[in-house]
């Protein structure tokens, strides 16, 4: 039986480079994710207005992003833009675009949720103690809704550290490239490495998202009450 | 434009066909997982819980190298097809086990306590207290995971499936036919996937009995 590839990543620098891959899909998961909440929240307050166009104009913004795969979107900003206008948008920034563009409409869609999922009640309660309209959004309304946004941004993070593993598709050399790159190198003294190097990825993305979403899910149990 | 049409429908095919069949497998998977972890049977639940936690925390992409490029060094080779149906179904299966779930912890205990003091046999209170409300209540979460799933099609292309991806890369790579090629890949998901979501929007307004009365 030869080797599986595991010692391969001994090799050298290998394991090093490996997750600096890695970094490179959580650094633009961050990015796009901090930018996501930022702008959802904007987006999430105006989803609640009852102007038409503004409704008709999130509508179409929801469902383009509720069915389109994001590794077309990422073709449609890297490929196509520099086709239709020229412009020559970096690998790093398309990836961003489009994940900000995918997170500000599930964040704002999360946001439009929570805001709307406090009972009347609450805002009635506060009037008759008497409290003012900015002070009921400040210590009735923002405290609930954080709470319920915050477990539900955790989960946003753990799924846009996942999707980023598509910019390898845009030519980022991101860990899965990384790994190709270690197994070719070793083509000829380990052949099975592939194996090896695969799995210990699918692990890194496990080991990375799985504390993440165990953290989320602990907060929103905590705070279900 | 039109001498694409024909590259795109055979890759509209192989993908649906594919992507059906991984949905199935994953409707498969997540129910005898949730059956293994609600009558909480021994060992293999753990293995469930480790199997749901592994799945729901790592890219498909991920998932398909580790199938499509490592596993045959142990032997196990697979057909381009059969991994992405197995990837799709093992990913998918995951959702759906925590979607199935989540739908039955929904049902609130008096439930249980009613049907009883109605005499009712536990098969009865399952077939037509439990199941129904645990069904209702979970559609919107498997309308969501389908077009979660169909989505996740798209990265088929790199275990050299020849999907709608596939298709457009290559027009691009090759012809430099890159706006064509884009509007067609837009045009052909929405083929696919329009009719998936109003179905669903449709099918999850009438699956609504389980809120009534509460």
């Amino acid at each position: 039986m030869q080797s599986l590839g595991i010692d391969v990543l001994f090799k050298g620098s290998n394991f090093l480079r490996l997750l600096g891959g890695l970094w490179v899909s959580v650094r633009i998961s961050l990015i796009s994710v901090i930018l996501s909440i930022a702008l959802g929240l904007v987006a999430g307050v105006l989803m609640t207005s009852k102007n038409i166009v503004l409704k008709a104009v999130f509508r179409v913004y929801l469902e383009i992003v509720r069915i389109m795969p994001q590794m077309v979107l990422l073709f449609i900003v890297y490929f196509g833009t520099s086709r239709i206008f020229g412009w020559n948008i970096e690998a790093e920034a398309s990836a961003i675009i489009v994940f900000v563009f995918w997170g500000v409409a599930e964040m704002g869609d999360l946001v439009r949720g929570a805001l709307i999922s406090i009972p009347k009640i609450q805002y009635e309660s506060a009037e008759a103690l008497g409290l003012s309209k900015s002070q009921t959004y400040l210590y009735v309304i923002l405290p609930q809704t954080v709470r319920r946004l915050i477990p539900l941004s955790i989960n946003l993070v753990t799924r846009m550290i996942k999707t980023t593993s598509l910019v390898l598709m845009i030519g980022i050399v991101e860990v899965l490239k990384v790994g190709q790159q270690i197994i070719e190198a070793n083509r000829t003294t380990s052949p099975n490495a592939a194996f090896g190097v695969f799995l210990v990825v699918f692990l890194l993305y496990f080991l990375i998202c799985w504390p993440i979403s165990r953290f989320a899910g602990y907060l929103e149990k905590r705070w279900a009450a | 434009m039109k001498e694409y049409l024909p590259l795109y429908r055979d890759a509209l095919f192989l993908t649906m066909r594919i992507g059906w069949e991984g949905i199935l497998l994953a409707f498969v998977i997540g129910l005898v997982c949730v059956l293994i972890l609600h009558f909480r049977i021994f060992v293999l639940k753990q293995i469930t819980s480790f199997y749901i936690e592994l799945f729901r925390n790592t890219p498909l992409l991920v998932q398909l190298f580790f199938i499509y490029f490592g596993l045959p060094k142990l032997g196990l080779k697979i057909s381009p097809a059969l991994c992405g149906m197995l990837g799709l179904g093992l990913l998918g299966g995951a959702y759906m086990a925590e979607t199935f779930r989540s739908g039955l912890e929904n049902i609130p205990q008096i439930q249980f306590e009613s049907a009883e003091s109605l005499g009712m046999s536990r098969m009865q209170t399952f077939r037509y207290v439990i199941l129904p409300q645990a069904v209702s209540s979970s559609v919107p979460g498997l309308v969501a995971n389908v077009i979660f799933l169909l989505k996740e099609t798209s990265v088929f292309s790199t275990v050299s499936l020849m999907d709608l991806m596939f298709t457009a890369k290559d027009l691009i790579g090759m012809y430099g036919r890159t706006v064509e090629s884009l509007t067609l890949l837009v045009v052909f998901y929405l083929i696919m996937l329009l009719p998936v979501s109003i179905l669903g929007s449709f099918v999850e307004r009438r699956m609504r009995h389980a809120e009534f009365g509460n």
